[in-house]
């Protein structure tokens, strides 16, 4: 009842951004970026009164890490109401990410020793530069933008985080921190820039959690 | 070297660029049907000098205004007196810009005299673009001719390089780069190409064996209003900058007559995918349909966009198929096995409609219905990483392996005449 999709057609590459969004939210960080590097095969099954569901395998890799792929089995599944209604994503990624213990307590700690609350514009800029010190907050707007994208996507939609146009931290009493995004999502039907408010908080053992 | 900053400043000056200080841009969500209307008031009160950049759609929907200073006043007190909250989304427009300026004096101060000294690395302005053109034709003036082939709606001057080793009316090959302004990874491969043009033709390899029996037509800034705005307000500008409604500017690539209208494209002027009033309503789009019909001798097309990294042929407006469908898919595969056998760069591609989405009135369609077989749509690098905003250090690259499956769908035009 499923139907074979061509990787290079449009539906199975819409559902595979649905993944990837989700993946950067539950997986990504201030250390790493996942991106994906090859949709292998895809397959779609029409529930009766439930929605479409696409079955994919994907090679998925680190922007920071070139030479290492992983594996991952994703499950989308689009409801029929789907305006309101965020897809279902169930993902299994087979092997090991790199580790980001290390960079992820060293940004943890500067962030923290920061006098004045941090505050960036246009990442990247209109050249597509982002300075070294900035990429983590850009790597954390992938955090955020993924949830977004995840949230909000239907099958007649693609989104991209297309830049950060505004960030700016906000100092917490608790161990978290707080960073409000304003991001531009593109997407890529419509091609509208639709900005977007997002607030992420972040730890390096809790991860990422985000509030629309 | 203090001299061209200042040169830079009088330019502005005389050339009325806007300045934007104090200037801000908020953001209402309007919830509710009175929210909303209370809003489109705005839009009725010229005096206020609105800039919409996301105008009134519907509940729910943002919609984002440019405020002037002078105005800011009125607009907050029109918003609460009616209980609507909004947001400052950019709270001094001049200083976003100013930041964006410095970069483009940065590269134009030093402007290249020759091109071979042209910085390929880096995104330039139109001045330095078309200054460019100037140098090639001035040094290799038996092979490059420049043509203005009409007005963009500001006036701009729409320029394409001719490339030609002679006869009369030769078979030829078109390319256009930076129709969607913010795709500026294209305009500056399209400096690239012509550089490489020259050279190999100066060297007697590459291209040179195609130039004995094709012309090469290359339109390197193709919508030259929306650039310019994109250099001095709004990066992701894509459309033209005319304006037949209350929003400005047409998505140049929805407007030519190929399905024109048809689902794929938009009827809203506000849309970025506005398909215009009519077919062939923008300047942009009319001066290349008339040079291509005046010619007649066009045997490819080929429209260069970004991104996604895909090659594509018609149709985009129908899902049937092209009736070469099966030599246009045969050459992308031999296009793409090309470009990635430099770095590795992935591209998938097929037919419009299938491949990307629906979208009508689209270039390649129009000119592939004109019969011009050979009729592609390029998206370039990347798939999302960096979008529209591609690193510079990525333009040489992408224009080196793009160059590679552009003389693929070169030569097997010159190979198989029709």
């Amino acid at each position: 009842r499923a139907m074979e999709l061509s990787p290079s057609q449009f539906p199975a590459g819409r559902a595979a951004a649905v993944a990837l969004g989700y993946l950067r939210y539950l997986r990504g960080g201030p250390g790493r970026a996942l991106e994906l590097r090859e949709l292998r095969s895809a397959r779609r099954q029409d529930i009766d009164d439930v929605g479409h569901k696409y079955y994919l395998e994907l090679e998925l890799g680190d922007v920071l890490d070139k030479d290492r792929t992983v594996k991952c089995t994703a499950e989308v599944l689009y409801p029929l109401e789907s305006t309101s209604s965020a897809p279902d994503v169930q993902v299994a990624l087979q092997g090991e990410l790199r580790s980001t213990e290390q960079a992820d307590k060293e940004f943890y700690n500067h962030i923290r020793s920061l006098e004045k609350e941090l505050v960036a514009e246009n990442i990247p800029d209109s050249h597509g530069n982002v300075p070294p010190e900035l990429e983590p907050i850009h790597l954390l707007a992938w955090v955020a933008s993924g949830y977004v994208i995840w949230q909000n996507s239907t099958e007649n939609t693609k989104f991209h985080l297309a830049q950060v146009k505004h960030v700016r931290q906000v100092k917490r009493s608790d161990e978290d921190l707080q960073f409000d995004y304003v991001i531009l999502l593109h997407e890529m039907v419509s091609q509208e820039l639709l900005p977007w408010q997002v607030t992420v908080l972040w730890h390096p053992q809790r991860g990422a959690r985000v509030s629309q | 070297m203090r001299i061209p900053v200042l040169l830079a400043a009088l330019v502005a000056v005389a050339t009325c660029t806007e300045t934007f200080f104090g200037h801000q841009v908020l953001r209402v969500v309007p919830q509710s049907d009175e929210e909303l209307q209370k809003v489109q008031e705005l839009q009725d009160l010229e005096h206020l000098q609105l800039d919409f950049w996301l105008a009134p759609r519907g509940l729910g929907l943002p919609i984002d205004v440019r405020v002037p200073f002078r105005s800011l006043q009125p607009v907050k007190v029109h918003l609460e007196a009616a209980g609507i909250s909004y947001s400052i989304m950019i709270e001094d427009v001049q200083a976003l810009l100013d930041e964006e300026q410095t970069e483009m004096l940065r590269s134009s101060r030093q402007q290249a005299l020759s091109t071979d000294t042209f910085d390929y690395e880096a995104y330039h302005s139109i001045d330095v673009i078309y200054n460019f053109m100037d140098l090639l034709v001035a040094e290799n003036p038996n092979v490059v001719s420049k043509l203005e082939i009409g007005r963009s709606t500001r006036d701009r001057p729409l320029y394409v390089l001719k490339f030609s080793t002679g006869g009369t009316n030769r078979s030829a090959i078109w390319i256009d780069t930076g129709i969607h302004s913010r795709e500026w990874v294209t305009q500056a491969s399209g400096l690239w190409f012509a550089k490489k043009i020259v050279d190999d033709y100066a060297n007697n390899e590459g291209v040179a064996s195609i130039l004995e029996t094709l012309d090469i037509f290359l339109e390197i800034v193709t919508n030259p209003d929306g650039f310019a705005f994109t250099q001095t307000t709004n990066r992701m500008w894509r459309k033209t900058r005319s304006k037949h409604s209350f929003c400005y500017g047409v998505d140049p690539n929805r407007n030519w007559d190929a399905g024109f209208g048809d689902a794929g494209a938009s009827s809203n002027p506000c849309s970025q995918t506005y398909h215009g009033p009519y077919a062939n309503s923008e300047p942009e789009v009319k001066s290349i349909v008339d040079f291509v019909k005046s010619h007649g001798n066009i045997k490819a097309f080929i429209s260069i966009h970004s991104y996604s990294q895909l090659l594509l042929y018609p149709y985009g407006y129908t899902e049937t198929p092209a009736k070469d469908e099966e030599e246009l898919h045969e050459v992308s595969a031999k296009a793409v096995e090309a470009l990635t056998s430099l770095y590795g760069t992935k591209y998938k591609y097929g037919s419009i409609i299938n491949t990307i989405y629906q979208a009508s009135g689209s270039s390649v369609d129009w000119a592939y219905n004109q019969g011009i077989k050979y009729s592609f749509t390029f998206e370039l690098r990347d798939t999302g990483r960096y979008g529209f905003l591609l690193p510079a250090s990525q333009i040489v690259p992408t224009a080196q392996e793009t160059w590679l499956a552009l003389k693929v769908i070169m030569e097997h035009t010159r190979d198989n005449p029709y």
